[in-house]
């Protein structure tokens, strides 16, 4: 009895700093639009700076709490630093952009806590007097979660106090609603977007702080906990902060008690309840559905045509290259070309969903990796051959996306996003964790192609034929009235509703054909690398996908072939260099600053007149 | 006035506003005096939205001038226009849905402007008896109407000069469209200025002075409303 009292305190006390990080996301999101991916590392960060100040203060009975206030105000202010300096120069930009300026930000971050901190977990500082256990019918539990369990309801009623009593709370909501009303109303809401920020940043860099004693520091907490957090804000309903504490308690307490059912990976459970709770609330349990956006219509994205004469015999010449490539080109690079064509049919795959079907994917590294994967447990398990396991990783992968992008059409836009980000990093840890089958982080080797095929020359044909013959049928699929239909279903979900189009089938159609080219070429990625590693499944992975669609533009057939080759050359290049995530993350940045409307946007349209046919 | 600067409260000169690459205001011209209750009378479509979020900021003008009181606000963002004194009740009310009536006040209200009597939730709710039932429920929950009233209310809140509404009388009940024109004159009496759009003659007739007849993202005739001449507003306006 007492060990099931202790389990639940315990679930309760880690619901705390997970309410904490998910509210403040949910705040800035709310008033800003903004999905901050910098916010797990303002966590992360919270909890480093915490260890620091407790480290340096004169010991003392308040010390370690004066150290937690400290360090969540350096991270409010960091926050608003962010703001100030970047962020307000984008709030005009196209959402994704802004989302790519703050992934530059958690880039740069990681790389400069590792400098700073270095990477050794870090084991947190416990709080003078609360360092016992209480003992609980047999059972024992730290005072310290005591401490964590009152501390979250008090912030809740802070909250709701500052949001409904104050004047600023009032303007707060307000915004969230309807911002070009409150901005015609008299609201400068530059003081207020910024003072958002500061109390959001503040609140994920206390909830860092405050688990420092149970957690430590590690430099894997912020992408970690951004999962998290954007589970949380799902399953709580978005903008709503007793949902948060709601689905946070909910979280925490399957934590600590699927770690008795499943020792491996509680994910898979918060997995299962997000999907039960999707299923009966789509909005989130305490969520209401969202009011439309009285904002401007974004700008019509440019139609996609079929290709002109011009275009074609461009392709064409570009087919006679690569065609002839392995004459001229040596093993490394024909490997390199090899690779940014299995990016590239990816990336293709990630552009079909997200400019015809409008839907954003932050975790398509799970089905690239999860092809990568099927294809890898296949060969090494059932010792099969490469072109079954090529045909069948693609298939397996199909499922996956057709399972997981069944919740994920239930929501549209942002959410909808988070949600494939959520599942992408539960796929990642069900691969992280499970050792036993996977290898973990040592991943599976050796998996080579079929005698015949094992020379490069003759894997880099089969792969060419395979990617460009999935990338044409990506592109013919954008020309059937199916794809019609899917644009139309991006343009107005409304209009494609009322004459009588089921617009998530069509939307959930399209996500599985997707996961199933990006399944291919993941499968395709093993035989050319020969092993695969957890990596590929990863955050990182997916807004390297993201980022390279971007950089070739979202408007162009073309674009992702572009962006792969640009982003694999880039990260070639620099990813010798030390520290080259903080370069990376900074390119992201300027890249970003430079050009918000887009990088091959703005040259893409000036090249487009040379492709048209003559009128 | 002899002064190169005139005496209009409100000067709009030769807008020229584009939605992307469509152009929707052309050359559009228009003067209010202080005190003066002006309608925009015109089809769906005619310019009159664009023509309000041109003068507010919410759209920024390509070329072409607004002063308000005699400043340059064509470049201003939307709440520094507001600050100037100057109120918008949007067409589609956008009143806030999860905030209750006394928070949708709170959210319009600024400091008093000098030698007025400041607005307040209590005067307001005299104004609009059916709202002062109501204080504590949301904004999503009342009526059409009800929402009306709020919005103009909150708009109030700001202590304006002179409001701007965008069809208030749309989709309103016969008997509410007659207590918003008392509302209006009431406004008048106080020397608030008013400029409306309006698609309903007669509503207009009851609280307007004078009318411009926007056709195709431009006026095309100016005339007192006792003077309006018919064959010229069948031609713009008529349906």
């Amino acid at each position: 009895m007492g060990f099931y009292i202790v389990q639940t305190l315990t679930g309760l006390s880690d619901a705390s700093s997970l309410f904490l990080v998910a509210c403040g996301l949910s705040l800035i999101f709310g008033v800003s639009r903004i999905v901050n991916m910098a916010h797990g590392s303002f966590y992360m960060v919270g909890a480093y700076l915490a260890y620091f100040f407790i480290d340096k203060l004169p010991q003392g009975p308040f010390h370690f709490w004066i150290g937690i206030l400290l360090s969540a105000l350096a991270v409010g202010l960091i926050g608003m630093i962010v703001e100030v300096f970047l962020l307000r120069r984008l709030y005009h930009a196209p959402e994704l952009f802004i989302l790519f300026a703050t992934f530059g930000i958690v880039l740069i971050i990681q790389d400069l806590s590792r400098w700073l901190f270095g990477a050794e977990d870090i084991l947190g500082q416990q709080a003078p007097g609360l360092s016992s256990s209480i003992n609980i019918m047999g059972s024992y539990i730290p005072q310290y979660d005591i401490a964590l369990i009152i501390i979250a309801p008090l912030i809740l009623l802070g909250l709701w106090l500052l949001l409904t009593k104050t004047r600023w709370g009032i303007l707060v909501r307000a915004a969230t609603e309807d911002r070009e009303m409150t901005d015609a109303l008299g609201v400068n809401q530059t003081w207020l977007f910024t003072s958002v920020f500061f109390l959001g940043s503040f609140l994920a860099g206390l909830g860092g702080a405050v688990q420092l004693p149970k957690g430590g520091a590690d430099l894997l907490m912020d992408l970690n906990i951004i999962a998290t957090a954007f589970v949380i804000v799902v399953v709580g309903g978005m903008g709503s902060i007793p949902g948060a504490y709601l689905a946070a308690v909910i979280i925490g307490e399957l934590n600590a008690f699927g770690i008795l059912v499943f020792p491996q990976s509680t994910l898979v459970l918060m997995f299962l309840v997000m999907a039960v709770v999707l299923i009966i609330r789509p909005y989130g349990l305490l969520g209401k559905e969202e009011a439309p956006e009285h904002d401007n219509a974004p700008a019509p994205e440019s139609i996609i045509r079929p290709a002109s004469r011009r275009l074609k015999t461009a392709g064409a010449v570009f087919l006679a290259v690569i065609l002839a490539l392995p004459a001229v080109a040596n093993t490394f690079q024909l490997v390199l070309i090899t690779e940014i064509a299995l990016f590239a049919l990816a990336c293709m795959s990630l552009y079909f969903i997200m400019g015809p079907g409008g839907m954003v994917s932050f975790g398509h590294a799970a089905y690239f990796g999860g092809g990568a994967y099927f294809a890898a447990l296949m060969v090494h398990y059932l010792h099969t051959p490469m072109e079954l396991t090529l045909f069948l990783a693609p298939l397996l992968t199909g499922c996956l996306a057709l399972i997981i992008g069944w919740f994920c059409v239930q929501l549209s836009g942002v959410y909808l996003a988070m949600l494939t980000l959520a599942f992408a990093q539960i796929c990642w840890s069900i691969v992280f964790q499970w050792g036993a089958v996977t290898g973990g982080d040592d991943g599976l080797l050796s998996i080579w192609p079929s005698a015949w095929a094992s020379n490069k020359i003759i894997f880099y044909y089969l792969a060419m034929t395979l990617c460009i013959g999935g990338i044409l049928i990506l592109r013919h699929f954008i020309f059937t009235p199916f794809g019609y239909t899917l644009r139309a279903c991006r343009d107005s979900a409304l209009r494609v509703d009322s004459i009588g189009i089921n617009l998530k089938r069509h939307q959930w159609f399209a996500f599985s054909i997707a996961g199933i080219f990006a399944g291919l070429a993941g499968g395709l990625y093993v035989f050319l690398k020969g092993s695969i590693f957890p990596d590929e499944m990863a955050i990182s992975r997916s807004f390297d996908f993201l980022f390279m669609v971007l950089l070739g533009g979202v408007n162009s057939l073309f674009g992702p072939i572009a962006g792969s080759a640009a982003f694999t050359w880039l990260h070639d290049t620099i990813s010798r260099i030390n520290l080259w995530q903080l370069i990376l993350g900074s390119i992201f940045i300027v890249l970003v600053v430079a050009f918000p409307q887009g990088i091959a946007g703005s040259i893409g349209s000036r090249l487009n007149k040379y492709f048209r046919d003559p009128a | 006035m002899t002064d190169q600067k005139n005496n209009y409260l409100l000067d709009v000169t030769d807008l020229n506003s584009f939605y992307g690459k469509a152009q929707i205001l052309f050359d559009m011209t228009l003067r209010i005096n202080r005190g003066e209750v002006v309608v925009l009378l015109g089809r769906n479509g005619a310019g009159k939205t664009t023509t309000f979020k041109s003068i507010m900021g919410i759209v920024k003008p390509r070329s072409g001038k607004v002063r308000f009181k005699n400043k340059e606000i064509q470049s201003l963002p939307p709440f520094k226009t507001c600050g100037l004194g100057l109120g918008y009740v949007p067409e589609d009310r956008r009143v806030f849905s999860r905030l209750t009536i006394l928070e949708n006040l709170e959210v319009g209200r600024q400091p008093a402007r000098q030698g007025r009597p400041a607005w307040t939730a209590e005067r307001l709710f005299e104004l609009f008896p059916n709202l002062a039932e109501r204080r504590h429920q949301n904004g999503g929950n009342l009526s059409g109407g009800e929402q009306q009233m709020l919005t103009i209310a909150r708009t109030l809140m700001g202590n304006p000069e002179m409001i701007i509404l965008d069809e208030p009388s749309e989709g309103l009940a016969p008997v509410i469209v007659d207590q918003l024109a008392a509302t209006l004159l009431k406004l008048k009496n106080e020397k608030v200025s008013i400029l409306l759009a309006e698609q309903n003659l007669s509503f207009a007739k009851r609280v307007c002075d004078r009318a411009y007849l926007v056709y195709q993202g431009t006026v095309c005739h100016e005339s007192t409303l006792a003077e309006l001449d018919n064959d010229q507003y069948e031609k713009y306006c008529s349906l």
